[in-house]
Formats: C-alpha cells, sequence, structure tokens
C-alpha cells in the first residue's frame, strides 16, 4: 500500500513534446508508471515514446481515461496548466516547474481547492511509491519498496534521506515533496494523516526547513491525533537570519519560522528530532526497532 | 527585487497614491536645488534598500538652504548603519529631497502574501510609524487584518472597513480607503510580495499622503514585469552575489571558514548545519542548483577558494539531474585554473556517481572523498585541525 499514487494510477504528462516532459516520460515508464497520456497544445495526434499526445488535458481524460496528471510546463503557463488539469477532472496534480509567479499561484490554489482537487508541488521532485508508481524526476534505484513515509519541502536532502534509509534495509511506502514554494498543494498537515491511515505506514519521517509554519501546524496536528512515530530534521539549524522581507513578513509569521521554534514545536508535540543530517537513518532504524 | 523609496514613490504617483512633492538628488548642490525648489522646510532621506533608516540617521529634517547643502555633504558618499543593514553598513549613493510635511496622525499600512492563507493580506495599524514590529509582537490585536478572496479581489468594503477602524472621521476614512484599493491594484498589477507605507500619514489639512515607500517585488515574475526589472539597483546588492546571480549561481556570503557547494538548497542547509556540527563554521551557503553544467560548477568552486577565510572546501552532491560526473569534471576544471593549497574533501552520491569518483580518482588534484554525511563531517574537522 501506498498513500496518493499506486499501480493503478493513470497519468497524464502536461509538456511531454518538451525536453524536460519527454525524458522524464522515459524514466517514469521504465520505473513501471503507467503513463496513458500526454499533452502539448497543438501538438495533438503526434505520440512520444508510444504515448499518444492531446491538445487538452480533458481530451486526455476522455480518451485515456488519466487520473492524475504530472506538469512539466515552463513557469509563465504552469498555474494555467495547473488550473486545466483540475477543470478536465483528474484526482490528483503534480506540478514540478520552479519559478511560477506567487499571485499565479494564488489564484491556482484557490481554483483547486474549490474544485476539490488535490495538488503536490510546486517546485518538487514529485512523489513516488517504490516499486509501484513514480510520479516526479527523482532517481528510482534509490528506493525500495517498505514501510517508511517520507514528507519533504526539500528535493536533494529528500535523496539523502531515502539513500540513509535504504542503505541500512529500510524501504519506502510513499515519499512526498510538498514543494519548496511559498504557496503549495497538499502540505504536512495534509500528509501527516494519509499516512495514520495506510495500513502500510509504520514510521513517517518529515524532513522541514526555516520558513513558514508548515513544521508547526504539523505539530499541532501530531500531538492532536497522529499516533503514528514521526522522526523530524529541519534544515537552516545554522542559517543566519534571512533576508528581511520587511515588517509585513514579520508581523505575519510573528515568532514562528525560525529552526529554534519548528524543533521546539515538533518536540513537544512528541516527535523524534535528529540534530544532524548524518543521523536520520539511525534514528528511523531505531524507532522502527522500538515499534 | 527591492528597489528605493523614490522609484516606489513614482510607482505611487502613476496609482493615485498622494505623496509629498520630491526630487531625488546625487550630490549636495543637487539637493540645495532641489531643496530651493520645493520650498524649505525638507526632509533628507538616504536611499538605501535597508530599513530602520530614521533610526541610523538616514532621516533629516532641515530648515534652512545652507543647511541642505551641509547635511547632504555629510550623508552622501558615506556608510549608513541602521538595523537592518549590518555593522559595516550600505553606502549612501542618493538622497531623496522631500518637502516636509505637517503630520496630525500616523498610521502602518502594508500588504504581503499570507502563506498560512494562501492569499495577499493587508494590514494597519494605529500604531504607525519606527516601532510597528515591535507593536505586532506585543500587541497583535492592535494590527487590522483583511484577507482578500483571490476570485474576486480586495472589495470596496473591506478598504472602508480597515478605514473606519483606523478610526478616521469621514473625509479622511474615504481618503485612506482609495488608499487602500490603489495600493492593492499596484500590488497585484506589478507581482509585488511587500508594499508597505510607514507611516501613512494624515497631514493638517486632514488629507492623507504617504510619507515612506516600500515595495519588492517577486523575481519569478520579473520576466513579464520589464519596467521593474528595469529598476534594479545592483549596487545595493553584494557584488559576489551580482556575480553568482549571473550565471544562475544561489550564492549568499557568511563568515565561517570551510566553503561549501552543494546541489539543492535544503541538502546546502543541511550540509551547512553539518559543519557546524563538526565544530567548524560555514563560509558560505552555496546551491548550484539541478541543471548545473561544469562551467557553472567551476564558477562556484572559483568563489570559494577565492573567499580568503576559506580553509577547506566541503562538496557535497547527491546527483539526481545533476550527474555525478558533469559535478566532477567542473572540479577539475576548476582546480587546473586556481592555485589550490587548501583541503578539498568530496562526497558524491546519486547518478553516475561510479563515474564521477573515477574522474575524481585519476586526476592529479589531491582530493579526499567521503562515502557518507558522517564520514565527511570527520574529514572537515580534520582538515581544519591540521591547518591550526
Amino acid at each position: 500500500m501506498s498513500i496518493l499514487v499506486d499501480r493503478t494510477t493513470r497519468v497524464v504528462v502536461q509538456g511531454i513534446t518538451g525536453n524536460e516532459g519527454r525524458f522524464h516520460t522515459v524514466q517514469m515508464i521504465e520505473y513501471g508508471t503507467q503513463i496513458v497520456a500526454g499533452v502539448t497544445p497543438g501538438k495533438g495526434g503526434e505520440s512520444v515514446e508510444g504515448v499518444p499526445v492531446f491538445d487538452t488535458v480533458s481530451e486526455a481524460v476522455a480518451e485515456a481515461r488519466a487520473n492524475a496528471a504530472i506538469i512539466f510546463v515552463p513557469p509563465p503557463f504552469a498555474a494555467d496548466a495547473i488550473m486545466e488539469a483540475a477543470e478536465a477532472g483528474v484526482d490528483l496534480v503534480v506540478c514540478l516547474t520552479e519559478g511560477i509567479p506567487v499571485h499565479d499561484m494564488i489564484i491556482a490554489r484557490r481554483y483547486l481547492d474549490l474544485a476539490g482537487v488535490r495538488l503536490i508541488g510546486p517546485n518538487t521532485p514529485g512523489l513516488i511509491s517504490p516499486g509501484a508508481c513514480k510520479l516526479g524526476v527523482m532517481a528510482g534505484y534509490i528506493h525500495r519498496p517498505g514501510r517508511v513515509g517520507i514528507a519533504s519541502r526539500s528535493g536533494t536532502l529528500t535523496y539523502e534521506v531515502v539513500h540513509q534509509l535504504t542503505s541500512r534495509g529500510i524501504g519506502q511506502s510513499t515519499c512526498v515533496g510538498i514543494g519548496g514554494d511559498p504557496i503549495v498543494g497538499l502540505s504536512f498537515a495534509d500528509l501527516l494523516p494519509m499516512f495514520e491511515d495506510d495500513s502500510e505506514t509504520d514510521v513517517v519521517v518529515l524532513i522541514g526547513e526555516i520558513g513558514g509554519s508548515a513544521e508547526e501546524e504539523a505539530a499541532a496536528l501530531i500531538s492532536e491525533r497522529i499516533g503514528t512515530p514521526v522522526v523530524a530534521f529541519i534544515a537552516g539549524r545554522t542559517a543566519p537570519p534571512g533576508r528581511r522581507m520587511g515588517h509585513a513578513g514579520a508581523i505575519i509569521t510573528g515568532g514562528t519560522g525560525t529552526a529554534a521554534a519548528k524543533i521546539e514545536a515538533l518536540r513537544a508535540a512528541g516527535a523524534f528530532v535528529v540534530e544532524s543530517p548524518a543521523e536520520i537513518g539511525r534514528v528511523t532504524a531505531e524507532v522502527i526497532t522500538a515499534g | 527585487m527591492r528597489i528605493h523609496e523614490f522609484q516606489a514613490k513614482a510607482l505611487f504617483a502613476e496609482y493615485g497614491i498622494p505623496i509629498a512633492p520630491s526630487r531625488p538628488a546625487t550630490s549636495p548642490a543637487e539637493a540645495a536645488a532641489a531643496a530651493v525648489e520645493l520650498g524649505l522646510p525638507v526632509v533628507l532621506k538616504a536611499q538605501i534598500h535597508a530599513g530602520g533608516r530614521g533610526k541610523g540617521g538616514g532621516i533629516r529634517r532641515v530648515d534652512d538652504a545652507a543647511a541642505v547643502r551641509r547635511t547632504a555633504e555629510a550623508m552622501l558618499g558615506r556608510p549608513l548603519v541602521t538595523p537592518q543593514t549590518g555593522p559595516e553598513g550600505q553606502i549612501v549613493r542618493a538622497l531623496l529631497v522631500e518637502r516636509a510635511t505637517p503630520i496630525d496622525a500616523e498610521f502602518y499600512l502594508g500588504l504581503t502574501i499570507d502563506r498560512v492563507r494562501r492569499t495577499v493580506a493587508v494590514m494597519a495599524s494605529r500604531a504607525g510609524g519606527v516601532d510597528i514590529e515591535e507593536t505586532a509582537r506585543g500587541h497583535p490585536d492592535a494590527i487590522i487584518m483583511e484577507w482578500i478572496e483571490p476570485a474576486v479581489g480586495l472589495r470596496p468594503f473591506q478598504a472602508f472597513r480597515i478605514a473606519h477602524r483606523l478610526g478616521l472621521p469621514g473625509a479622511s476614512a474615504r481618503g485612506i480607503a482609495k488608499i487602500v484599493l490603489a495600493l492593492y491594484r499596484l500590488f497585484c498589477d506589478k507581482d509585488c510580495s511587500l508594499a508597505e507605507i510607514n507611516p501613512l500619514a494624515i497631514d493638517v489639512t486632514g488629507a492623507p499622503v504617504a510619507v515612506d515607500a516600500k515595495l519588492n517585488f517577486d523575481d519569478n515574475a520579473l520576466f513579464r514585469r520589464p519596467e521593474i526589472r528595469d529598476l534594479r539597483d545592483v549596487t545595493e546588492e553584494d557584488p559576489l552575489e551580482v556575480e553568482a546571480k549571473s550565471v544562475n549561481l544561489n550564492y549568499i556570503k557568511l563568515d565561517g571558514n570551510v566553503g561549501c557547494l552543494v546541489n539543492g538548497a535544503g541538502l546546502a542547509m543541511a550540509t551547512m548545519d553539518l559543519i557546524q556540527l563538526a565544530g567548524a563554521r560555514p563560509a558560505n551557503f552555496l546551491d548550484v542548483g539541478g541543471g548545473a553544467t561544469a562551467d557553472m560548477i567551476a564558477k562556484g568552486f572559483e568563489l570559494l577558494v577565492g573567499d580568503p577565510n576559506v580553509r577547506a572546501v566541503f562538496i557535497n552532491i547527491f546527483g539526481g539531474i545533476l550527474r555525478c560526473d558533469v559535478l566532477a569534471r567542473g572540479v577539475i576544471q576548476a582546480a587546473q585554473t586556481v592555485d589550490l593549497n587548501i583541503p578539498v574533501i568530496v562526497r558524491l552520491e546519486g547518478t553516475n556517481v561510479e563515474a564521477g569518483r573515477e574522474i575524481l580518482r585519476s586526476s592529479r588534484i589531491s582530493i579526499r572523498t567521503a562515502g557518507d554525511l558522517e564520514e565527511a563531517a570527520a574529514l572537515v574537522a580534520a582538515a581544519l585541525e591540521e591547518g591550526t
């Protein structure tokens, strides 16, 4: 089992004819993901690596029965691609694009909330349920199927954690990159209950970083109703206070956003907070053993 | 991206937000001429990107013409230290000469992106002036908030509610509400990440006026705002960071002694944490990103070894899109052009890792390779030990 994606997920790739879209379509197919359609406006009727290309996502849903979309579309058009996928009726949208204007994401996120569609990202490597479905650009071979769920705001740091787990023989149920932008789709607080309900996830590793308040919200939820053990690492403990966003930024975040505040909140909620990034694998192994 | 107050006020004027008459000046003579033209008394305002200027002596009221020249001389070309600049301060290259506004009341007005509510937030307070942040911390209920429904934008009733809660009489309230609406229009039209008027004043005639103006912009949207991109002042930015940005590297200089080169911001921050836990201090944050080329790696490496404080370099790459062989070639390329006399510790993992390790092994430069992060941390600590 896993969360969000499994062997039955039918994927449409938006931006399939671009370099990145084409390359990762091949990688995802090789991993075993069911890529059933691609979309590039104006290129309907073509095919990429045997995958039929449509002009619109609604055609891809109607004719290829796609139920998830992955987006490799440049920043100026990415928010529109997200909304097109939601309107077409897929259940899950994964947007990898980095550099989308934040004003565009405010509109896109609101549109998806109204449509009741889940979004992962943007600015994420995507998600993977090892051995079943890869919906992203992470290297598949570092993963192995297992019972640890991962939720992360970072890309390469997630690979590092996965590597530490896999080299200890610890597999993963689903690894989700929530994305590094100010406005993203599913957050830690949305994913934790999904992992909690997943009969094949025993432990969750949460990889946060300074800024925002996603970790504090996760901490509140953990103390309230998450029974699954959570191992947490917060990157940026030693980063100097970032460039200030003026008074308004400080007012909005209040006392939250610093690594110290996040660590304290997670500790108080009962999470196992790891100090060194080199020890995430070891601590997770200990938590599993203590079971 | 940040801009100067005088540039922000030009945008205010475009959007019908009332400002006091003012002229930018880059020399004492220009400042004196501007003061005569505007009429005394005037306020001389240092144009630097950092805030807190009033506390550092960057805003000075002057009552006569001779004093304008003298005061401008004392301000221009010198570093201004404010709570937001750091101890070395920021050189003042321009002043804004502004006619002094006789003020009756001061408010705070700000717009920003609220990450939690995922929309634009409007904030206002009766406690305008310099200490708004302390107000927000100590008396959060003194801040009036309105959140925007993205589907319909800021509605006039919300703007009036803000003005009403500020406790203003009718005519002034209408003026303030108009400013709130205009600032929101500017905020959206120009892809702002922050817009602040502090103070937003009511003058002695009851008319509202924006005494200060601060606008920050979303870097991701500059591609569609060429008129904003043109306002960038690189002299306000760290030269090394500007150089790094020109080749798409994300570099921030710090004051430690271990240079680090990493792919991905999260892993870069984790690497800095690791260095600190090993008893050393990171000399920088450097994220080479996912799509780095050999040239970009070489440039990043040169930046690191060019820092005189750096006594060891730690390269930590988890190859995904960035392949380990590309990274290795970049490091070799750079090591051949610089005179390398400090230890280099490399930890490689991920795509094409064997090819990358082989390239480093067969080169003539001396590199210490670590199998994992724990070993890397130990090697960094040992390298600094040798140097002392």
